[in-house]
């Protein structure tokens, strides 16, 4: 089990970094949520795969651990407030600069009114 | 101790100018003097309580670990140089009142020089090697804007520029100096340092010591051949030249010579190399000092050359030579200070500084005129006056110096040489400025200044005559302290007198002199002379070196940074993915101790979701709609891995975010191209697949590593503490609003910022709406499905009801603030979708912005109210109470943190989401349409 979850965890990461890679903004934004799944999945794995484990003190003798999952659960809200502002600063720059493209070269050869319309 | 009020009351002087301009210019000048005479004050207290015997010695911790400590000294030589700085810094406070002109700020011009002094009395007392280094950095940085005073003026601007980078690039190699001294000694206590010389000259590092922290002291004390950027910091006003270049910060280096004499002199290297440094400084200086027009400049270089007379001193080292170089350092500043104010007054008279358009002043100005010419004389060294005296020993030293074996004569014909030439500027000074037929009308009839204005030289004057007369008189108050704290070893016997007898440095004088006249003669013939070699300006080679560097440096950005966030991911995560292979190849095996759990059908089936929404995400990123569904998968299926492995509230959080986040995903798509145009070539396709892949094949197997690794975490702790410690049965949440309830608190700060940045981003935001979506439908014209409607409204007071809940049963069953928040945030969401916004914002009649603020507000409030119990920010109490029907419920304060968070979170999420809805519905273009 340990193998497929790291297996996943590894296939997510690539998707998420490919798509980073990409010239445009949307799959950029789109990446950075993938890959912000895929890295709270890798912290939350930090304190291991337990399975029935007790999230309660006194209900059981096997916990899960808890510290992870703290991290975890505010790393998920921080995330969101990531690909929040990332996709409207994107939205901004398409409004501002006509263009939807962060390779840096064509926004500045484009004229920023011609995709207002 | 009242040792640190020295340097605070200085530097709380800075900000009196600026209140006290209201009372006028006088008033400010008068209030600006008050902190330095006080301080001096001070300082004679001091000094006649304990005679300068003893070292004063105070210190605070503040950074313990690095050594560094607000260590503070008194001793003889602190306060020779306090009794400088602070006494010509009164008389300069005086003559500036008259210097400047209405037009330039005067309060800023006194804070400069109040932060300046500061910064010298800070050098003079530091009683740890950091901290003198932070006052040596000071002294650059307040030097730099006094000398840019005038900043409207190009040669004032570059020559602060080269002041502060010159000086600036001496102090970072003081700097490494210093923290060599403390890895040879082990600290960077001046009174252990002074004990270390043993250990340090016999240290292998001792070289480079020394070198690095000579480099400090002969760029600040613009030694050869660092002494260029003195004359062009000539630009200054007057009066700075006056305080910071003659008697404080080109006194600094010579300072901090005389300061670390004890450590690291009586080598071979350290007479070598100071010595030679000096003579030839002397030399050059004084030679250039003859050949130049200006009057500033006669002076900046006659300055450089006695520095190097100074320097020249302390390298030969011993006892009766570190006397004649303390006692140069008093009569130098007498004479250059007033030589200095003098020039200011003549250039302020006549309008001009040039000696070529200068002449016959001294019918104009006669008390001017006498003034300079005693000062002068005391410069040349003529007898019966001080610098006479200094020079004598001067003399005397270099004739009896042993050093250099057979080519021990080259160190008093320097010197004789250097003497020469002191005398012919001199004479060249005094005589073209007042004695000399005028060539021309100068550009302003001058006639004498205020007394005031005056007076400063005057009383430096007479006491260049007094000290001259009766050179006893500063020997045994100031002298003897200074002696004692520079020279190591028993106290040396010495007698200040003017007349010795004839002997040999007598001799040497008079040829020095009878020389300076015949060379003053020779004058026009000199400058013939020097007119056959090129004119090399230090400024032009330095500028065009600082553009060389500006240049390369500009190249070497433009090659990194081109504006392509593409390329930036690619060198983070090549970068990443190498850092990541290097410590990966560290381990023995990738397959740790411990045996893998049996892998069960729904964790296979889970997994495969993930892989192939994951996947699919990338592979079809060009299709935006279907993309984003791929992705929303990825995120449910996150969530139920979360249940599956013992995280209930990370499923919750999960899944309540992940409905929050496709939303606003979906709404922004509304606005951005449906589709990404095919642009990536087949080789960038290529390559980030590889890097891709590299990057999560590098996740995957430390990831597996970890796993099959045993665990060692400080999880324990947590959940033994969680309910005694902090009243609650969920560890998770009593963690998030207890023991990392800082954290917490940072998080719910970030998200509001987001939420309010957001909000500003949308202000005024004008796009493309699509009226049809990709491909060419219209939107649909029912905008508000009855059915959607029904159940949203049915569903907000139950959502509402259940959040409620969840809020409250958080801290021991899983919940808490952050999901409840979140579902109460997508209840209202489903609201504004259903009905429109503007149907939603009539009923819901508030910004949301304030609900976010007050949230992150309502916990620093909580956080803060411990304090008024007398505990530490944040910490929480708690009680149980039973409630009838409800239940047992516990009571924390840490519940109200957890409203706190509550209210940011649904502030922050409906801001964000309510405010771009806002934009779909203010111009849609199918609201027209029927």
């Amino acid at each position: 089990m340990e193998a497929l979850y790291a297996i996943t965890t590894g296939i997510l990461t690539a998707s998420g970094v490919y798509l980073t890679l990409r010239g445009r903004t949307f799959p950029v934004v789109v990446g950075l949520t993938l890959l912000s799944y895929a890295v709270n999945l890798f912290l939350f794995s930090m304190g291991g795969l337990t399975t029935h484990g007790a999230a309660l003190v006194g209900t059981s003798e096997h916990y899960a651990d808890p510290l992870p999952q703290a991290l975890v659960l505010t790393a998920i809200v921080i995330g969101f407030a990531m690909t929040a502002f990332a996709i409207i600063l994107a939205m901004r720059s398409r409004g501002d600069l006509g263009s939807d493209s962060v390779d840096g070269s064509r926004t500045d050869r484009e004229d920023p009114r011609e995709n207002k319309a | 101790m009242t040792l640190p009020w020295i340097p605070l009351l200085t530097f709380l002087g800075v900000f009196v100018p600026a209140l006290a301009i209201r009372g006028g210019r006088s008033v400010c000048a008068l209030a600006t003097a008050i902190a330095p005479a006080i301080v001096l004050g001070l300082v004679l207290f001091f000094y006649l309580g304990h005679g300068g015997d003893t070292v004063l010695r105070t210190s605070m911790q503040w950074l313990p670990t690095m050594g560094l400590a607000l260590a503070f000294r008194l001793d003889g030589l602190s306060l020779l140089f306090l009794l400088l700085i602070l006494g010509i810094g009164l008389l300069i406070i005086l003559y500036t009142r008259y210097y400047l002109s209405e037009q330039d700020s005067m309060p800023r011009f006194y804070a400069f020089l109040m932060l300046f002094m500061t910064a010298m009395v800070g050098i003079v007392m530091s009683d740890n090697l950091l901290l003198l280094w932070g006052f040596w950095e000071l002294t650059s940085i307040s030097s730099f804007l006094l000398i840019s005073f005038w900043s409207h003026e190009t040669t004032a601007r570059k020559g602060a520029r080269m002041a502060m980078t010159v000086t600036g690039a001496g102090g970072l190699a003081l700097l490494a100096g210093i923290v060599l001294i403390g890895k040879v000694t082990g600290t960077y206590d001046m009174g252990v340092v002074l004990d270390s010389h043993d250990l340090i000259t016999a240290s292998p590092l001792y070289p480079v010591i020394l070198v690095l922290v000579l480099l400090g002291a002969f760029t600040k004390s613009a030694q050869f051949p660092f002494h260029f950027w003195l004359p062009h910091a000539m630009a200054a006003p007057t009066p700075v030249s006056a305080y910071l270049h003659s008697a404080t910060m080109v006194k600094a280096g010579i300072f901090l010579m005389l300061r670390l004499h004890p450590t690291l002199s009586q080598t071979e290297l350290w007479t070598v190399m100071v010595t030679l440094t000096g003579l030839v400084t002397l030399v050059y200086g004084a030679w250039f000092a003859f050949l130049k027009t200006d009057l500033k400049g006669i002076l900046a270089f006659s300055t450089i050359s006695h520095l190097g007379l100074i320097t020249a001193l302390l390298g030969l080292g011993n006892a009766q030579a570190l006397i004649a170089a303390l006692f140069h350092i008093i009569n130098h500043a007498l004479f250059k200070a007033s030589l200095f104010m003098a020039a200011g007054i003549v250039d302020h008279e006549t309008g001009t500084r040039d000696v070529r358009k200068l002449g016959g002043l001294y019918r104009l100005m006669p008390i001017t005129t006498v003034l300079t010419c005693i000062a002068t004389i005391s410069m040349a060294g003529l007898p019966p006056l001080n610098g006479f005296i200094s020079k004598e020993m001067f003399f005397t030293e270099v004739l009896a110096s042993q050093q250099f074996g057979g080519l021990a004569w080259i160190v008093p014909l320097l010197a004789g040489l250097g003497g020469l030439l002191s005398v012919a500027y001199s004479l060249r000074l005094a005589y073209a400025t007042f004695f000399r037929r005028p060539r021309q009308e100068p550009p302003k009839a001058p006639h004498e200044p205020p007394w005031p204005m005056r007076f400063p030289i005057e009383l430096l004057v007479a006491l260049c005559i007094i000290v001259g007369l009766v050179p006893t008189l500063p020997q045994s108050p100031i002298l003897e302290g200074a002696v004692r704290a520079t020279v190591s070893g028993e106290m040396p016997d010495f007698h200040l007198a003017l007349w010795h007898g004839i002997n040999p440095a007598l001799l040497l004088s008079m040829a020095a002199i009878i020389g300076g006249i015949v060379l003053h003669q020779l004058h026009r013939h000199m400058m013939h002379f020097n007119r056959q070699f090129r004119p090399q300006d230090a400024r032009y080679i330095f500028e065009a070196f600082i553009q060389r560097t500006v240049g390369f440096c500009q190249r070497m950005i433009d090659r990194l940074e081109n504006g392509s966030l593409q390329r930036y991911m690619f060198f983070l995560m090549v970068v990443s993915v190498l850092a990541m292979g290097l410590g990966l190849a560290d381990l023995d095996t990738l397959t740790g101790s411990l045996g893998q759990q049996t892998l069960d059908p729904v964790v296979a089936l889970g997994a495969a979701l993930l892989i192939m929404g994951g996947v699919l995400t990338a592979a079809l990123h060009r299709y935006r709609l279907i993309s984003l569904l791929m992705l929303s998968v990825v995120g449910l299926v996150v969530s139920l891995t979360f249940a599956r492995f013992s995280a209930p509230d990370l499923a919750l959080t999960q899944l309540s975010v992940e409905v929050v986040t496709m939303i606003l995903l979906m709404l922004a798509l509304f606005f951005l191209p449906q589709k990404t145009p095919k642009e990536s070539g087949g080789a960038r396709v290529v390559r980030d697949v590889l890097i891709a892949t590299g990057f999560g094949g590098a996740v995957a197997s430390l990831n597996f590593a970890v796993l099959t690794r045993d665990l060692n975490s400080i999880s324990e702790f947590f959940i033994n503490q969680s309910v005694p410690g902090g009243g609650g049965h969920n560890v998770v949440n009593v963690i998030l609003v207890d023991f990392r309830g800082f954290d917490t608190l940072g998080e719910i700060t970030v998200l509001a910022i987001a939420g309010l940045a957001i909000f500003k981003l949308l202000n005024r935001l004008r796009l493309f709406m699509p009226a049809t979506d990709m491909e060419g439908r219209l939107w649909s014209d029912d905008r508000h499905p009855t059915l959607l409607m029904v159940v949203s409204q049915t569903l907000l007071p139950l959502a509402l009801l259940v959040s409620f809940f969840i809020f409250l049963r958080g801290h021991n069953q899983p919940g808490g603030g952050f999901i409840a928040g979140l579902i109460t945030a997508v209840a209202l969401i489903l609201l504004y979708m259903s009905r429109g916004v503007e149907w939603a914002q009539q009923r819901l009649d508030f910004q949301f912005q304030p609900i976010a603020i007050a949230g992150v507000a309502l916990s620093t409030m909580t956080g803060l109210c411990s304090w008024l119990f007398g505990y530490p920010f944040l910490t929480s109490t708690f009680d149980h109470f039973h409630l009838p029907l409800i239940g047992d419920i516990e009571l924390a304060s840490a519940l109200i943190f957890d409203g706190g968070i509550y209210l940011a979170v649904v502030g922050a999420t409906l801001m964000i989401l309510a405010n771009l809805g806002k934009l779909t519905t203010a111009h849609r273009p199918n609201k027209e349409m029927p």
